[in-house]
């Protein structure tokens, strides 16, 4: 049946791409590289797990199992849980690094570097250029 | 009887070798970004894990757990994010 074959793609997929985050975090050099492997590659791949299952649900419940319905519901809910907190806290893992200090190995040009973020200016600075600027 | 599908239960393996990976990462990690890049890691492979399982199994209240588990580990990852930032809370 094509629809079985069908599922086992999608499943095929996510998997080499779960085992190719899981590798690319052993391998990459560096803070930021690994936070790339890490979080994009098995972000991607559990889309795909995820869209098996649903796929599986679908079909139990077009064959009258009622079961399949809860199923594909229910994963659709954990799919969105992942879409929504998996990016936000791979940009607040990459903030908390970059302002730990943590530099990238090889970078040649840091165009952070002078750029403060805003909770952390520094305000007798501000103060003391801005009175400069007036005399 | 209880239904059993076979291929899901390979997925989990595959997935088990993933996660070993990302707790090598965390074991030996130099400095504590590259630890929390591991644990964030290893939340989202232990998410879909708890699907595949749920699936392999037939028991649907896992993948119930995965939602929450999925929310809580995003709140810990953020906490922790805020902890290295240093800095007022």
């Amino acid at each position: 049946m094509w629809f079985n074959f069908f599922i086992y793609i999608l499943l095929m997929i996510g998997v080499f791409f779960n085992i190719l985050g899981g590798f690319g975090l052993l391998r990459f050099p560096d803070v930021y590289t690994r936070l790339h492997a890490g979080t994009k590659c098995t972000t991607f791949g559990s889309i795909f797990i995820t869209g098996s299952v649903i796929i599986l649900g679908l079909k139990m419940w077009y064959l009258g199992n009622i079961d399949g319905s809860i199923l594909a519901i229910h994963t659709a809910g954990a799919l969105v849980a992942i879409l929504l907190t998996n990016p936000t806290g791979a940009h607040a893992i990459a903030r908390a690094a970059h302002k730990s200090g943590v530099k990238p190995v090889d970078a040649v040009l840091d165009s952070l570097q002078n750029k403060s973020l805003k909770h952390n200016v520094n305000k007798k600075k501000i103060k003391t250029e801005k009175m400069e600027g007036g005399k | 009887m209880i239904e059993f599908y076979n291929e899901y239960v390979i997925v989990l393996i595959a997935l088990l070798i993933s996660i070993t990976m990302a707790i090598i990462r965390v074991i030996k990690g130099p400095t504590a970004p590259d630890r929390i890049v591991g644990l964030d890691t290893i939340n989202t492979i232990v998410i879909v894990g708890m699907v595949v399982f749920g699936t392999a199994f037939n028991e649907i209240i896992y993948i119930d757990v995965a939602i929450v588990y999925a929310l809580l580990s995003f709140i810990s990852t953020l906490y922790i994010a805020k902890y290295l930032e240093g800095g007022e809370f």
